[in-house]
């Protein structure tokens, strides 16, 4: 195979292959629409129990929402880099981009530790449940994402930059940012229409 | 996919989240606020969908925006249609206090569907 029609059977293969991922991911947006549908509908219904307003704590989600961004901006600059075939920078970007969602990750669950401590648990109302549901089913989607770039930045450090791999950074970018799309609407719904009075 | 489309969405998506941010906490009682933030979300979702995700560059066959519109339509059947239903159910029960409330659902449950 010549260099070209090489060239055009990976653009090829990446269409397809980003296709089929575009779909699971509008799959799973759908997920998240019934999760918010849930919470919309029990944000009131706080039996007795805090209300959201009482138990944000709203710097510390805007510290999240800002670090999820800028890891969202890191995984595009990987994303660029791999084009360029720059292994270093490769392998930096994506390790800026797995610090800050470690990072995200961590301060959420303090968070929750912290309600759950507090008594404020999935249990205590109607509200606390769709909320632990809806944000932690989010952070969930985070933690696999995280493991799943650790996976993809061991292949390059040992195999190099190959169409495979390309095609699968590319796959794990469009997951990331889907993540940090949903993270704008979990941040403007759930915390900043939470303490609107 | 250029550096600076990534910069571009970036910044963007900073000023929005900061705009959104800084506006609820200084007028959390602005009778409008629930609106403005919904404006603000989706035009980030736009900035995002624009320059990370870049939905409109496709070529051929546009399956990605055909899918991408058609879970729009769903979700928002789902989400307005739940909050719709929901909120209408809540007002016709309103003035029956939680006691109440269990009696007349307990009795309309014997009545049979």
């Amino acid at each position: 195979m010549s260099v070209q029609e090489e060239a055009l059977e990976e653009k090829r293969l990446l269409s397809k292959t980003s296709i089929g991922f575009w779909l699971y991911l509008m799959t799973d947006c759908l997920l998240f629409a019934t999760l918010f549908a849930t919470f919309a509908v029990l944000r009131d219904a706080t039996a007795g129990g805090p209300a959201g307003r009482d138990i944000y704590e709203m710097p510390l989600v805007l510290a999240e929402t800002l670090i999820l961004l800028t890891s969202s901006f890191a995984c595009g600059l990987a994303l660029i880099a791999m084009t360029q075939k720059n292994i270093r920078q490769v392998l930096i970007a994506l390790g800026v981009t797995f610090i800050l969602g470690a990072t995200f990750l961590f301060i959420e669950v303090s968070e929750f530790v912290k309600l759950i401590g507090e008594g404020y648990g999935p249990q205590a109302s109607a509200f606390l449940s769709a909320f632990f549901t809806l944000v932690g089913t989010h952070g969930l989607h985070v933690f696999i994402g995280l493991l799943w770039l650790t996976i993809l930045a061991y292949a390059i450090w040992r195999r190099g930059i190959t169409g495979k791999l390309t095609r699968q950074v590319t796959l794990f970018g469009l997951f990331w940012h889907f993540l940090d799309l949903i993270w704008i609407f979990v941040f403007t719904v759930v915390y900043l229409m939470g303490v609107v009075k | 996919m250029t550096i600076q489309r990534y910069i571009t969405g970036f910044a963007l998506s900073l000023a929005l989240t900061l705009v959104a941010y800084f506006l609820v906490i200084n007028n959390a009682a602005h009778p409008l606020m629930l609106v403005i933030l919904g404006v603000l979300a989706i035009t980030q979702l736009a900035v995002q969908l624009m320059y990370f995700l870049h939905l409109g560059d496709e070529v051929g066959p546009r399956l990605k925006q055909l899918s991408f519109w058609f879970m729009a339509l769903i979700l928002i059947i789902v989400v307005v249609g739940s909050i719709w239903i929901m909120n209408n159910l809540n007002e016709r029960m309103m003035h029956f206090s939680p006691t109440e409330k269990t009696k007349f659902m307990l009795t309309e449950y014997d009545k049979g569907f």
